[in-house]
């Protein structure tokens, strides 16, 4: 049961910490609803990232809660009432350090690989 | 996160909402790209993945998980709790009761203890009292102010808007039958400075507080029901008080009191022309004040200082020496808190026998509930949740037990006000509050948690397999030990009860047969006020007295009637100075004795015995030499061995009748000598501080203070037949030539010897109602526990029986156990018992120390009724069929 428990730590972690950034970015330069929302990562990322539903919803609303984006019910022109999220003053913020913090990461990494290669090479 | 339900059930339903959506727009554009209908459906659900799973999932994000849960564990205790009627009820009954009576008392003492004053704002409050060093303030209470004082006080104090009432009386003789009242004489800033409006009409005005003033009054709300069926045009109408006719201006709200009482007729203070009004020397005016905003109570204290410096300078002759004291203002309630506190503490160990019980109650289930939560863990159940399961269904029957305790609190906080011996300080404010609410339903929580407390924490852990696996026939070690310890407990807690109560048995049964040193039968007493016009004329009082001396003698059935002025186990006393030589200490210093002047026949009405030399007799009169008469424990302080018929005593103060001077010849002179009376009553008398006692006649007080004498006289009356009988006519007969003679506060002396073991003898019924509950717990808690552990054992027995154990071996082994377990108790009972006693002696008067009989009676009842609980499961656990008892599991 212990190590179940740890297994599903990890996979959130890491889902987690990306999930986030890809939102907070893709709600940058409009507000969108769920399903707007998932089907904007999966065409700015080339159909290559998939956003899995199950997650995608649980990661809103705890963006909302932590106040990093806000929700509103809109009409929409095709039936249903639509809630649309938008970035708040603070997401902006806390999209800023993700970011960098991301890039820092992918320095690292990318770091970490070119060294394996010139090794390998050598 | 303590979102109301109803935002839990909107969110709910937006998060369905906006699933739905996602579902729509995927199903919409999956119908573009051409796919029928039903296939687009379809796809949207398989993109989406497990709809419910993710609804879920968002829900835990909210943080509603808690209480889905705890409503999960309530329908779920509900449920379980129906399965058990006969449980669940005697559970709640024993925590109703314990949670009732504990509400009871504690409402009680919140109304009495614990509320601030009755007047707005209280914290700004305080009360100003005099001092001087030969004040005794053990004796005679705090000191109060000289009117005139209080005047000056008034007039130059900037951080106190000050008050005044003098304490008195008056006989009010229209409207109505002839009353006597409870009189206040007050400066008119009485109201203004409590901050409490008058119901009707006006306060009085500064011009009314005046000499030569028109005469005004302000009415008590429940005297003005009374005389005025509470009509608003009493106001202007007139009352004649003191046969003077004076304007009613004002009637003071419902239920507003004054130190305690309602006074029923308020007048000007300034009106008052006596002369104790008019000098710095006597201090009547007790004294409230409400600090000026910004002041502290150590400014005023300060500037007070200064202004009774001031004075002590300026009269010298009656202020040296005297300053004033500025202190908070305390409801006073007397000496009711340490019964108070002795009650709560005695009602709250039935709560925790009334826990103990349910708690032993809950552990039975509990165990017998194992394999149904070893049986919830191997399905995925956490421990922690299973605790919190265990835990919801013990605060859930604490909190039904603490409404239905609530619920029987209602009922019976009047009944228990009203049964308080004399009456209870502050009973007015003694009621259900949010203090209340808040204390009962923290101690149903805290009941609830401290019986749920253990059989949650056997939440079973590791050994799941083992409970599922093999039955649950056999009850673990621990368990059999937390059970006795459940009923040593009990047990303990219940032995301290019953010996509590037959120490205040014993006590009683002690107090009342102390001789009080006088005939209580067949005695009246009763204040009597003569017809004020009589009272204004000095030179008619005298006559007066004797009149209704002749009058009531000539009733019928009236053997010998006296005038008294303090009357033994009353209310009320007259402590004075005495020495045996010239020269007087200050009177700080000198020993107190207990006067009553009185007339010739009281021995005689009394029936108190002559030691030696004489009673007075109608020759001792204004001008005859002053004698007294004295008691034995006044000869035996102040003569010792020596014979004090003929000797002197010196009597200091300035007030009193006794001293004139501090020459020889101004000494009163011991004529007799009588027997000590218990004028504190029986339990109290040996304990006082003040029990000397000497008589002085009433023919020699002196015509200037036979008014204020006369203000205070009872009539003692001895008859031969009922006292009570006799009232009427003693009424009728001694109405006066005006018709406006009233008696008041009638008592026999057998009711007021009564009155003063009154409150042990609602203590030992209060406590003797407890021992009585935790004995019966107790018993149902051994009963409950010995059923339980025994019925768990009913293969064991089988199989002794099936190799050669008989009937009564078994019954032995159950027996042997429980009386293990009784015994373990009643030590633990006994030493707490000894603490408790200690305790009960410090806080009742007249306790005896508790001894060996008390403990061994009261034990053995205990042991009596615990083995008679034993006994029936012993019984049955030795009629036990082996057979059946091997096929048992």
């Amino acid at each position: 049961m212990a190590t179940q428990k740890d297994r599903y730590q990890n996979r959130t972690e890491i889902l987690q910490g990306t999930l986030d950034l890809l939102i907070l970015q893709t709600l940058q330069w409009a507000p969108r609803h769920g399903y707007a929302l998932s089907k904007a990562i999966r065409t700015n990322s080339g159909e290559i990232l998939k956003v899995d539903t199950g997650s995608l919803y649980p990661a809103l609303h705890r963006l909302e809660r932590k106040g990093w984006i806000a929700a509103e019910w809109r009409k929409s022109e095709v039936g249903p009432r639509l809630r649309v999220y938008r970035l708040t003053k603070s997401g902006l913020r806390q999209l800023q350090s993700e970011r960098s913090r991301w890039q820092r990461l992918m320095e690292a990494i990318g770091g970490v690989l070119k060294a394996g290669k010139k090794e390998s090479e050598a | 996160m303590t979102l109301p339900l109803w935002g839990r059930k909107r969110r709910n339903e937006d998060l369905e909402e906006e699933i739905q959506a996602h579902l729509t727009l995927a199903e919409r554009e999956e119908l573009e790209s051409g796919r029928s209908k039903k296939e687009a459906r379809a796809a949207a659900r398989r993109e989406f993945g497990n709809v419910g799973l993710a609804e879920e999932t968002t829900r835990d994000i909210w943080g509603w998980r808690w209480l889905a849960d705890f409503v999960q564990d309530a329908g779920y205790a509900f449920r379980t709790m129906g399965r058990q009627p006969g449980f669940v009820a005697v559970a709640l009954l024993t925590l109703a009761l314990g949670i009732g009576a504990t509400t009871v008392m504690f409402t009680v003492i919140n109304g009495v203890l614990l509320k601030p004053l009755p007047y707005p704002e209280p914290d700004r409050l305080v009360m100003v009292h005099g001092h001087s060093d030969t004040w005794n303030t053990a004796a005679y209470g705090e000191q109060n102010l000289a009117y005139l004082d209080f005047l000056d006080c008034q007039r130059e104090g900037r951080t106190l808007e000050m008050a005044g009432s003098v304490y008195t009386g008056g006989t009010v003789s229209k409207p109505g039958d002839p009353e006597y009242v409870d009189l206040r004489e007050i400066s008119p800033e009485l109201f203004s400075v409590l901050k409490v409006p008058l119901l009707h009409g006006r306060a009085f005005l500064r011009e009314e507080s005046q000499p030569g003033a028109a005469p005004v009054v302000i009415l008590g709300y429940s005297f003005w029901q009374r005389h005025f069926a509470g009509n608003p045009r009493a106001i202007g109408q007139s009352l004649v008080l003191d046969t003077k006719s004076h304007t009613i201006v004002g009637i003071a709200p419902a239920r507003f009191q004054l130190y305690g009482a309602e006074p029923d007729v308020f007048t000007p203070a300034g009106q008052d022309t006596a002369a104790y009004m008019r000098s710095r020397g006597p201090h009547p005016v007790g004294t409230v004040a409400r600090l000026r905003p910004g002041a502290t109570l150590a400014e005023a204290q300060a500037e007070l200082a200064l202004i009774a410096r001031h004075l002590s300078e300026q009269y010298a002759d009656t202020n040296a020496g005297r300053t004033f004291k500025v202190q908070e203002w305390h409801p006073d309630v007397g000496d009711v808190q340490p019964t108070l506190w002795l009650l709560l503490a005695a009602v709250s160990l039935v709560l925790l026998i009334a826990c103990v019980n349910v708690a032993s109650l809950l552990l039975a289930r509990a165990i017998s509930r194992e394999r149904e939560l070893a049986m919830r863990v191997a399905l995925g159940a956490g421990r922690g949740r299973l605790v919190r399961q265990c835990l919801t269904e013990s605060a859930l029957l604490g909190l039904c037990g603490g409404v239905l305790g609530i619920l029987l609190a209602n009922l019976g906080i009047r009944p228990f006000v009203q049964f308080w011996p004399g009456s209870l300080p502050r009973a007015e404010e003694v009621q259900l509050d949010w203090h209340v609410l808040l204390f009962a339903l923290a101690a149903s929580l805290l009941s609830g948690l401290l019986f749920g407390l253990a059989p949650a924490l056997r939440a079973p852990t590791v050994n799941v397999e083992q409970i599922l696996r093999g039955g649950a026939r056999t009850i673990a070690g621990s368990a059999r030990r937390l059970h006795s310890g459940f009923v040593i407990s009990e047990i303990a807690l219940a032995v301290v009860l019953l010996v509590a109560a037959g120490m205040l048995g014993r006590t009683l049964l002690r107090l009342s047969s102390l001789d009080p040193g006088m005939n209580v039968r067949n005695v009246l007493v009763t204040r009597m006020a003569l017809s004020p016009a009589t009272l204004a004329d000095k030179g008619r009082i005298r006559a007066a007295w004797q009149d209704v001396l002749d009058r009531a003698r000539q009733v019928p059935g009236v053997e010998s009637v006296v005038t008294v002025d303090t009357v033994p186990m009353r209310e009320g006393n007259n402590q004075i100075g005495y020495w045996t030589s010239p020269d007087v200490p200050p009177a700080n210093k000198t020993p107190l004795a207990l006067a009553n002047s009185v007339s010739p026949d009281y021995l005689k009405v009394m029936g108190i015995p002559l030691r030696e030399g004489r009673f007075f007799d109608d020759h001792d009169r204004v001008g005859s030499e002053l004698v007294v008469v004295i008691d034995e424990v006044l000869a035996q302080q102040a003569f010792g061995g020596e014979d004090p018929i003929g000797k002197r005593l010196w009597i200091p103060g300035r007030d009193s009748p006794l001293s004139v001077g501090k020459n020889e010849a101004d000494a009163v002179r011991i004529v007799g000598v009588v027997g000590h009376v218990r004028q504190w009553g029986p339990a109290s008398d040996d304990q006082a501080q003040v029990r000397a006692q000497f008589y002085y006649p009433f023919a020699q007080v002196p015509d200037d203070l036979l008014r204020r004498w006369s203000e205070l006289m009872s009539l003692a009356v001895r008859t031969r037949i009922p006292p009570i009988n006799a009232v009427g006519p003693l009424r009728r007969e001694l109405r006066g030539a005006t018709g406006d003679q009233v008696l008041y506060e009638i008592h026999t002396m057998e009711q007021l010897a009564r009155g003063t073991l009154a409150r042990q003898r609602f203590l030992l019924l209060l406590f003797g109602v407890f021992a009585g509950l935790a004995l019966l717990l107790a018993c149902i808690g051994i009963y409950g526990v010995l059923a339980y552990l025994t019925g768990r054992r009913v293969p064991e027995m089988g199989i002794r029986m099936t190799l050669g154990a008989s009937a009564r071996d078994v019954m032995r082994l159950v027996l042997r156990e429980s009386i293990g377990t009784i015994f373990a108790g009643v030590g633990a009972g006994i030493l707490a018992a000894l603490a408790a006693g200690r305790l009960l002696k410090h806080s009742v008067e007249g306790m005896q120390p508790a001894e060996p009989l008390t403990f061994a009676i009261m034990i053995a009842v205990l042991v009596a009724a615990a083995l008679l609980a034993s006994f029936v499961p012993a019984r049955r656990a030795s009629r036990v069929d082996p057979l059946v008892a091997l096929k048992y599991e």
